[in-house]
């Protein structure tokens, strides 16, 4: 105990955990900001010409087992940048986060019932406009939980990037590891836990606010 | 006008959906296209505003060829009512109304303010406008559908069986409605269905489809029903055309029996060998008492035997002979308008009128 507040009251340690934390939540969210504008069109895609189906989920499928250690240390080789270079994690994590959602997109939008789409198209809507202001809005309840793991699931794997010292909150965890010091590792364990809440907490609250519509039901239906 | 020349729908799996079709809808009436399911009736409707494309032929909305326009901006012109409403779920009411005249560049307080006055023609109370759909039942939901596809006040208005996934007691409102509010717009309508009494209660003109896409017949609903074209029709049109028919004879003048009536917490009398006709105080039946009934001091709601349809005086036949064959004592109870007791009419004396108008009734264009 005594260790961790000597570590936490030194002025340097303090800034340097603030920079690795503001390091971490942008090399896991980023991604998932990525992701999103990739499995959409991707996602569309499979759920628009239905032969696209089974061939990219297969692809997405195996995307995601690849380990994230091998993807991190294979990507400076495919898209030419440093080895240390921040962009790897951000890049793989693009990847996986992509592959995640490409199904949860294609699944949301085929949810969206026949009846709604066919009225938009009636009424005179342009197909990017009524994905964009229609079918997407729909598809929220079912991305946003795609979106939740996929963040969460970022926040776990962007520590495993210190391995290969791309920064964020795992750098604590191999500063510690080296040192023999199990402060660091403490701390890093902890924050990377809170922000992985917090971040899924936020999430709920801005679904919440997207899909206030889908609560109004259950009261006088029929 | 919208105008079909030798149009053909042939789906990519060889299917034709719509046959050779030459049809002519005629400007600021309601035309109802029905027949079986596959009949291409669905197909015609959604080829007017390119949802599809014909394969072969012309479709003209007053004179212009559709495929002179750019889909979106002609569908902008034409209202559109789907089935089960297709109201957009993340939407409000008032919103969901607007979405034609937003699509058209309008500003949003002038949409919401017009998407307001729609909900007001169409009978829904203001505040449902704030409400989400699913928070509306399914006829009121309906109803948004139909203000939607008015809001931007569009000549022509397609309706995909739009009252087919309400109970039949809501569906015959929203009927109501329709015509009430057609009598208001003198709008085409161009309303497609597949139950012959729908079609024949809203039609000036209905076009009955046959499987493959081929048009059986296209007439007014009282010569559908009268001289079915073929086989087909008749069969479609049912085994009691001929009581349905009634709806398009027009009752003339009925001569009224009258009969013995009580009001409510009047004493009976004494028994008769007759039926006698319970009323309430503003004179609306309220049921009957049997001959030789004995009541002991007033007469109370409780224990009257119940009466049959009512049939309102002016309306067409089919009420009146209904009225007597439902009625427990066998005279059909007439009201005049607010509802108030008029006199009664025998099933014999409908029968003896029908025969009179006979001569007239089989060529008689539709009454209103």
């Amino acid at each position: 105990m005594d260790s961790i507040l000597r570590y936490l009251g030194n002025a340097g340690t303090q800034r340097e955990i603030l920079d690795r934390l503001v390091e971490h939540v942008y090399l896991s969210l980023l991604p998932v900001v990525l992701a999103v504008l990739l499995a959409v069109p991707l996602g569309w895609c499979t759920h628009r010409f239905r032969w696209l189906r089974a061939g990219l989920f297969g692809v997405a499928n195996v995307v995601y087992t690849i380990p994230s250690l091998a993807l991190f240390v294979l990507i400076p080789a495919v898209i030419g940048t440093q080895i240390l270079s921040p962009v790897n994690v951000v890049a793989a994590l693009t990847i996986y986060t992509t592959a995640l959602l490409v199904r949860p997109v294609a699944d949301a939008l085929d949810a969206v019932p026949a009846h709604v789409v066919a009225a938009a198209t009636a009424m005179g809507y342009r197909p990017l406009h009524r994905l964009l202001t229609v079918e997407l809005p729909l598809a929220v309840p079912v991305l946003g939980a795609g979106v939740r793991v996929g963040s969460v699931s970022n926040i776990s794997l962007v520590s495993v990037g210190a391995l290969i010292g791309t920064g964020g909150l795992g750098v604590l965890f191999t500063d510690g590891f080296s040192r023999r010091y199990p402060a660091p590792i403490l701390v890093g364990v902890v924050l990377t836990l809170l922000l992985a809440l917090v971040v899924d907490r936020l999430l709920v609250l801005v679904q919440r606010r997207l899909t206030r519509w889908a609560r109004a039901g259950e009261v006088t239906g029929g | 006008m919208i105008e079909f020349r030798a149009v053909t729908k042939r789906f990519d799996d060889g299917t034709v959906a719509v046959n050779q079709l030459d049809l002519t809808v005629e400007a600021g009436i309601i035309t109802v296209f029905v027949g079986p399911s596959g009949c291409g009736k669905t197909t015609s409707l959604r080829m007017i505003n390119r949802m599809v494309e014909p394969t072969s032929g012309t479709i003209l909305v007053d004179g212009q060829d559709v495929r002179a326009a750019d889909p979106p901006r002609l569908r902008r012109g034409i209202g559109y009512v789907i089935q089960q409403a297709g109201l957009f779920p993340h939407r409000t009411v008032l919103d969901n109304v607007a979405t034609v005249p937003l699509l058209s560049g309008w500003s949003r307080g002038r949409a919401r303010h017009r998407a307001a006055e729609l909900l007001e023609l169409v009978g829904l109370p203001a505040e449902l406008g704030r409400r989400y759909p699913a928070q509306l039942s399914g006829g009121q939901q309906q109803r948004v559908g139909v203000a939607r596809a008015l809001a931007a006040d569009p000549p022509v208005l397609l309706m995909d069986e739009p009252f087919s996934a309400v109970d039949p007691v809501v569906r015959e409102g929203l009927q109501d409605e329709l015509l009430r509010l057609q009598d208001e717009l003198d709008k085409t309508i161009v309303f497609v269905t597949h139950d012959i009494d729908e079609a024949v209660r809203i039609g000036e003109k209905v076009a009955v489809f046959r499987e493959g896409g081929v048009l059986a017949q296209y007439a007014a609903p009282a010569e559908l029903l009268a001289r079915p074209a073929d086989d087909f029709v008749a069969g479609f049109v049912g085994r009691d055309r001929g009581y349905r028919s009634l709806s398009f004879v027009d009752s003339g003048e009925v001569a009224l029996d009258q009969v013995s009536t009580v009001a409510i917490g009047q004493p009976a009398g004494a028994p008769t060998a007759e039926w006698v006709l319970v009323l309430d105080e503003q004179r609306h039946p309220r049921g009957w008492l049997p001959p030789r009934s004995t009541v002991e001091g007033a007469v109370t709601e409780a224990g009257l035997t119940p009466g049959g349809s009512l049939y309102q005086a002016g309306t067409p036949l089919r009420g009146a002979l209904d009225a007597a064959l439902s009625s427990p004592s066998g005279l059909g109870v007439v009201v005049d308008e607010r509802g108030g007791y008029a006199g009664v009419v025998t099933a014999r004396q409908v029968l003896d009128l029908i025969e009179r108008a006979r001569p007239t009734a089989t060529g008689a264009e539709r009454g209103h």
